[in-house]
């Protein structure tokens, strides 16, 4: 039998090139790895290399012919043993046509169910607290470190890096005593290396283990940004469903007091805009640990969003031994008729303020705490419009791209009939954070904003 | 026919003659699994991205008979030969390759981006040395884990200018991981040469910085793979912490399929090709040392052309994935809380 050897391509787009030289003659025995002709396109000129080896037996398309079709034969090879003189072949139509590759026809794309963007909270329940249930007043910090510790005594997968999150105690305090209590092993310091840490994490969990991967801040984490997204959260869909990455990447977030642009952004757009990352951003200290205690557990990648001028705030917290809250819920804060408020992080502290001082008013706000941005809890945003018919977005971010801009389009998108005014957005303003106290305080979004913005939306009430 | 005596001199020295015949075999396995690869990407079955590793087979090879059983490897994305090599099924592979349902991946990684937990393959990765600080985490979940397994992380010339490998060098050393670095030194970063792109050309001395030991080795040589191999692994292994082995190879095709490679003279391949192939080389030395004839070969050649035929005819014949595949694998359920 002969063997046909076809018109190649260059590139998945191209359609037909010109043969433009024969290196073979027929009658030449050829090795597989030979070149035996050249091609070429507008683009490039490509040598084709023989895959079979045999004798050259017919050559089909004289050099020099122009738009030659991809997989068109272009010359004949006779196998060991085979008489050339056997060789024959159709003779190929005029510029050698192709084969026409079957354009299939793409199938309807399967109704998307996806609860990894906005979903349905439904079966979402924080656990209820048995009664009787005594709270202690909690630092955040010491939340997030409660929870880090009791994740690590129930499992010896569990060990956190980053840097000087051991002998220095963190540099928030956030890891104070693990290194006392877990030792070297589990609690590592790294070198100042947010790109390879990120990775070696990633490495780590792929192994097996269950890494939490501090940032001193998550401004820091744009060094990595690329083993976050590129390593951790696609893997799982690249592979196919083998190679999980559970890991979670946390620390500090948003504006800190007074320390210029490059150490004070927020993040929650850039990672909330990812398929296969969880993104959490807890604005109490409750939420703080039994969030940190699911996001440890999920066997995703998950971004954990932190505040440091939230770190030295105490809320109260239940005494309960194993406080964990399901990631992909919103809590109503306050419940309101008027005006939906969403906020995340530190903007669920103003959305508050602003609730009340808009009682004043004889507004009643509605206060979302997001707590996790993806997946968001668009159900309970939905929810909550459809009964307010407002809606005001808050969140420390840029106003352009961000998570106001996904909840207003969503609002838009489900509950268009029920709104009585545009959805609105508070932000930060479009530039980089200034450094000068004045300035910074004009930026940065606050109480006032949130006043102001409800206070519209609600004019003609 | 093979046998497990060892070869007491010559080149092949130190190797029984199965392994000898199963080193031919897998770097033909490599070779000829790669030429069909190219083939199918001409017909257009294969599409996007496609880095053949023709040229190169001897360096995972080598590498391969170095390890054990349980060892990790991990490298970027020119990465069939490292797959096949750890023993994941060809049909796989190529199946991944024309992005059908029987693929590793199930047709949702293609050539870049495919693993196999059960043959200790951690990717097929697609950004230029990403894999260096993932194979020193995976390295270090062995010690965390208290087992002597090491990882095997590859990485080209190219990526020994990107920053994160140096990252990785510092911890990897400073905290003595077991990984050995195998820097695949084909002289072309796509179209740009070590010269042209690297103040040290000399890529095994990279870690002298880092206080990490590197040698060069004849990447085209298998036995000598082998050889640095073994004992860069013995190091890593023994608690002492990284190595660096800089394999001298050098790749036959183009950077990926669209490549014209016009950055270098076909006299260039084609001396390469004819003096140091890894493949005619070992050939070579077998029929010398009297352990292969050329007919044993000749039906060795038979037979690896079936099975990639068998994987080729998988790959066209395995169906597309199902469209409700596009949903899946993007999260993992939790466990319940």
């Amino acid at each position: 039998m002969s063997v046909d050897i076809l018109m190649p391509a260059l590139s998945p787009t191209m359609e037909e090139g010109t043969l433009s030289k024969w290196l073979k003659k027929e009658g030449d025995r050829i090795e597989s790895g030979d070149v035996i002709a050249e091609i070429e396109t507008d683009k490039a000129t490509m040598e084709v290399e023989a895959v079979d080896e045999g004798t050259l037996a017919r050559i089909l398309i004289p050099e020099g012919t122009e738009g030659v079709k991809v997989n068109a034969v272009i010359a004949l090879l006779a196998e060991e043993g085979e008489d050339t003189s056997d060789v024959s072949a159709c003779e190929p139509a005029a510029n050698g046509s192709a084969i026409e590759a079957e354009a299939p026809s793409p199938p309807p794309a399967p109704e998307p169910a996806p609860a990894t963007m906005g979903h349905n909270s439904a079966n979402l329940i924080d656990p209820d607290l048995p009664e009787g249930t005594s709270f202690t007043d909690t630092a955040i910090r010491d939340a997030l470190r409660d929870a880090m510790a009791e994740e690590m005594r129930r499992d010896d997968k569990v060990l956190i890096l980053g840097e000087e999150v051991a002998e220095y105690q963190g540099a928030y305090k956030v890891t104070r005593e693990l290194l006392q209590e877990f030792g070297a092993e589990r609690v590592i310091d790294t070198p100042i290396t947010e790109h390879g840490f990120a990775g070696v994490g990633v490495g780590l969990a792929f192994g097996g283990l269950k890494p939490i991967v501090e940032f001193m801040t998550f401004n820091f984490a744009m060094q990595a940004i690329d083993q976050i997204i590129n390593s951790a959260a696609k893997t799982l869909y690249m592979s196919g469903g083998q190679m999980g990455c559970p890991i979670v990447f946390r620390g500090p977030n948003g504006a800190a007091a007074r320390v210029g642009a490059q150490h004070s952004q927020d993040y929650a757009p850039w990672y909330g805009h990812v398929p296969g990352l969880k993104v959490i951003a807890p604005y109490d200290a409750a939420d703080a640990k039994g969030l940190l205690k699911a996001a440890i557990r999920d066997p995703n990648p998950v971004v954990f969003l932190e505040h440091e001028l939230l770190y030295g705030e105490s809320h109260p917290v239940p005494d309960l031994d194993d406080y964990v809250l399901p990631i992909g819920k919103a809590k109503i804060r306050r419940e309101g008729r008027h005006v939906t408020l969403t906020a995340h992080s530190r903007m669920v502290g103003f959305a508050l303020k602003a609730a009340e001082i808009l009682a004043g008013d004889g507004i009643e706000a509605e206060v979302i705490d997001l707590r996790t941005i993806r997946p968001l809890d668009t159900q309970t945003i939905v929810e909550s419009v459809k009964k307010t018919n407002r809606i005001v977005t808050c969140e420390e971010a840029w106003r352009f791209m961000g998570v106001g801009a996904e909840i207003c389009a969503t609002v838009v998108n489900e509950a268009f009939d029920y709104l009585d005014a545009p959805p609105t957005r508070v932000t930060q303003k479009d530039v980089p954070l200034p450094y000068a106290g004045n300035l910074e305080a004009l930026s940065l979004p606050g109480t006032e904003d949130i006043v102001a913005a409800a206070r519209t939306v609600c004019e003609g009430m | 026919m093979p046998k497990a005596t060892k070869i007491t001199k010559g080149p092949l020295k130190g190797a029984t003659q199965d392994d000898i015949h199963e080193f031919y075999r897998m770097m033909l396995l490599i070779r000829r699994f790669e030429e069909r690869a190219g083939q199918l990407y001409g017909m257009g079955h294969i599409a996007g991205f496609c880095h053949l590793y023709i040229g190169q087979e001897a360096v995972v090879t080598g590498m391969q008979a170095a390890i054990t059983d349980g060892d990790q490897v991990i490298t970027g994305y020119r990465d069939h030969g490292h797959m096949l090599a750890c023993g994941m099924d060809p049909k796989g592979v190529m199946a991944e390759l024309t992005g059908r349902e029987g693929g590793y991946s199930r047709g949702k990684g293609g050539s870049m981006h495919m693993f196999s937990k059960e043959k200790n393959f951690y990717g097929g990765h697609g950004i230029v040395g990403a894999q260096v600080p993932i194979g020193t985490g995976l390295a270090m979940s062995n010690r965390y884990k208290g087992s002597d397994r090491v990882c095997l992380t590859y990485f080209g010339d190219g990526a020994t200018n990107q920053g994160q490998v140096y990252e990785a060098f510092n911890m990897a050393s400073l905290w003595k991981l077991p990984v050995v670095y195998v820097i695949e030194n084909n002289m072309y970063a796509m179209g740009t040469s070590v010269e042209r792109a690297s103040a040290e050309t000399e890529l095994y001395k990279r870690g002298i910085s880092f206080e990490i030991e590197g040698e060069e080795v004849d990447g085209m040589d298998v036995m000598a793979v082998k050889k640095a191999g073994e004992k860069a692994v013995k190091h890593a292994r023994s608690g002492k912490g990284p190595y660096i082995l800089e394999m001298k190879t050098y790749r036959y095709r183009g950077h990926s399929m669209s490549d014209p490679a016009k950055y270098r003279k076909r006299e260039e391949v084609d001396d390469i090709r004819s003096h140091r192939d890894p493949i005619e080389g070992l050939k070579h030395q077998m029929i010398d040392a009297e352990i292969a004839t050329e007919d044993e070969l000749k039906a060795l050649d038979k037979e690896i052309k079936a099975i990639v035929k068998d994987a080729a005819d998988f790959a066209l014949e395995s169906p597309e994935p199902d469209p409700a595949e596009l949903w899946t694998d993007v999260l993992r359920e939790a466990e319940a809380v």
